[in-house]
């Protein structure tokens, strides 16, 4: 959900923030008149000779600036003001080549509402858009003239001229109007910021994804991660049964063969049976450890036991390298929350041990209240860096599991280090026992 | 010598008192769930406990919470945990107040009558038995800190029959070894862990203890 966040405001003096208002207000003014209008004058003309044929081949190509320039101003409203405005676009298949490619790309721009949204968006922004953005200027500049009124302006205006309520007739009117301008500078050093919220505010109620949009984004979301969750879990009961058949399963058919055997030797060569009972042993020992490298592979017995918690700290211990881990949390989570958690950082402690050249780990693990839950893991190394996600399949894989539970795996890698990958899942911890 | 046994699987701990009674311990209570172990720990006040770390109603390591709060109450109460599966996390835990007394062991190794014997044993008059799996994990991972590196391999070997808590005697007949030898390669191991020399019957211990925090 986009929310307003206040933006992170230092206590950085007053007058230099409402000049940085006022400029960037100009700025957005500009955008809004200019490339805004002529932006919805040639999308209007465009979509209107589609009719005639001729706007199916330059709609898609119209169409993508506006969506060019809608995003650059999400991009604005997130940096300037702190609002979010999430994109509202429907995904877009693969365009195909030539005439039939465009008329195709065409109608599917021309079918999502959002579309329509940025080409109302285009006009209001021209129109409101513009004076909400020049507003923090104008009063500025208003003030500063007020000011100037009483150095002399007055003098050129007398008589005929009203600043703001105030009738200029002669100096003393003159420095009233100073005073209102003073004011007013004062004024705007305190409120303006507000008209450029304003501004993206109206933004984001045109360009931002409605109920509808969000959810159908959602829809498509919970689709891919459903495919990719059946797949994964697919993937995962075929190696179970393949690691099964072809280790515990053999060797406990081994196993009966050779008693088998001893059954048959027992009385003949008792030697020889002797020998092939310690086989048979071994056999059941390798069965064994094979069992219990599989339910590790599973589930393992101490997230089972103890939680993710004490599950990360045991995996530490196993690493080749030290690992630091810090833990806060209170309770547990829900199964495949704490299994999904406890196998990415399984793989991504294996990949910085094997690959990041670090010789020092560290491992962060806490769970926030806010938006609802969030369990946060955080696994630093100070390697040389330049890891990239696309390489390893093991991560992909992770990726793909935490997607089922609408988590998400970032990864921060330059040239040089340090690697820091970050995993949040959205959660609720229950109860400790 | 007096066992309280807790395993909730029947056949097993059906297995266990047989052969524990084989060997001439008397079973003092044998029981398959955490409240009533404990309840015989405290009652039945036994030479020895022998522990599944998995036990109903939590099934999760409620055999292990148990006894270690059986040790908390009753220092230095010897204990032995079973496991289907061994973890480093678990062995420091019941290593951590370094009184010894303490066994650590996969539950296959009930397979092996005579060692597995030996193991109780030893806990029941304070020394260690801890898991070749345990040990073989720390001494490939710590194969690479300095104290280990400055080991030779010989050393090593002892090293982890020691921390396993085998006696010089049962190091030397496994190693083929002298007992001087086994003796001489102690000390020496001790020296490189930086333990200081003292009669403590527990220095062996120690030696795990500190091989455990090393790093």
């Amino acid at each position: 959900m986009s929310s307003i966040v206040d933006t992170p405001r230092s206590w950085r003096p007053p007058v230099r923030e409402s000049l940085q208002a006022a400029a960037r207000g100009v700025g957005l003014a500009a955008l809004s008149i200019g490339a805004s209008l002529a932006l919805f004058i040639v999308t209007v003309l465009s979509v209107v000779f589609v009719v005639l044929g001729v706007g199916a081949f330059t709609t898609p190509a119209v169409l993508n600036t506006v969506r060019a320039h809608a995003n650059r101003r999400r991009l604005l409203a997130s940096e300037w003001a702190g609002i979010a405005i999430p994109s509202p676009y429907r995904p877009l298949p693969e365009q195909r080549p030539g005439a039939v490619g465009l008329v195709e790309r065409t109608s599917q721009l021309l079918k999502d509402p959002a579309t329509w949204r940025d080409i109302l968006w285009l006009l209001v922004d021209a129109v409101a858009g513009f004076v909400t953005a020049l507003l923090s200027f104008a009063v500025l500049v208003y003030g500063v003239e007020g000011v100037i009124m009483m150095f002399g302006l007055w003098e050129a205006v007398n008589n005929g001229y009203w600043y703001a309520f105030i009738p200029i007739k002669g100096y003393g009117s003159a420095v009233q109007a100073a005073l209102l301008g003073l004011a007013l500078i004062a004024a705007s050093f305190y409120v303006n910021r507000y008209p450029l919220q304003a501004h993206f505010m109206i933004a984001r109620l045109l360009i931002g994804p409605t109920r509808g949009a969000q959810l159908e984004q959602r829809v498509e979301r919970l689709y891919e991660t459903r495919h990719d969750a059946v797949d994964s879990s697919a993937a995962e009961l075929r190696r179970i049964e393949r690691d099964l058949h072809d280790g515990a399963q053999a060797r406990l058919v081994a196993m009966g063969m050779s008693l088998g055997t001893v059954e048959a030797l027992i009385e003949r060569d008792p030697a020889k049976a002797k020998e092939i009972l310690a086989q048979a042993r071994s056999s059941s020992a390798e069965a064994l450890t094979e069992l219990r490298d599989l339910v590790r592979g599973i589930h393992p017995p101490v997230l089972a036991e103890r939680g993710l918690g004490d599950a990360a700290k045991a995996l530490a211990l196993r690493m080749q390298i030290p690992v630091e881990v810090d833990v806060e949390l209170t309770g547990r989570f829900q199964e495949p929350v704490e299994s999904a958690a406890y196998f990415a950082i399984s793989e991504v402690l294996t990949n910085a041990a094997k690959h990041s050249g670090a010789d020092r780990i560290w491992l962060d693990i806490h769970h926030s209240r806010d938006a609802g839950g969030m369990l946060r893991i955080a696994v630093t190394d100070n390697g040389r860096g330049g890891a990239d996600l696309e390489k390893g399949t093991g991560m992909k894989g992770i990726e793909r599991r935490l997607g089922a539970l609408d988590g998400v795996l970032a990864l921060s890698s330059p040239e040089g280090g340090p690697t820091m990958v970050t995993i949040e899942i959205p959660c609720e911890q229950t109860e400790p026992r | 010598m007096r066992v309280v046994l807790a395993e909730d699987l029947f056949l097993l701990r059906d297995g266990l008192v047989r052969m524990l009674e084989a060997y001439e311990f008397e079973i003092a209570a044998a029981v398959d769930n955490g409240p009533e172990l404990t309840r015989a720990l405290e009652e039945l006040q036994p030479d020895v406990a022998v522990v599944d770390v998995r036990l109903p109603p939590s099934f999760s390591d409620e055999g292990l919470q148990c006894a270690l709060e059986a040790r908390r109450k009753r220092p230095g109460l010897p204990v032995l945990v079973l496991s289907q599966h061994v973890e480093q996390l678990y062995a420091r835990e019941l290593l951590a107040d370094g009184n010894g007394g303490v066994g650590y062991l996969l539950k296959d190794r009930v397979f092996e009558a005579e060692q597995f014997i030996d193991g109780v044993r030893r806990v029941a008059s304070g020394g260690t038995a801890m898991d070749p799996q345990v040990i073989q994990q720390l001494v490939s991972r710590r194969a690479q800190d300095k104290p280990m590196a400055n080991l030779t391999s010989r050393e090593k070997e002892v090293m982890e029959l020691m921390a396993q808590g085998r006696s010089n005697a049962a190091i030397a007949q496994q190693l083929f070894i002298t007992e001087r030898a086994v003796a001489k390669h102690t000390s020496n191991i001790f020296g490189k862990l930086r333990l200081p020399p003292s009669d403590d019957d527990n220095r062996r211990v120690l030696a795990v203890l500190a091989y455990l925090d090393q790093g």
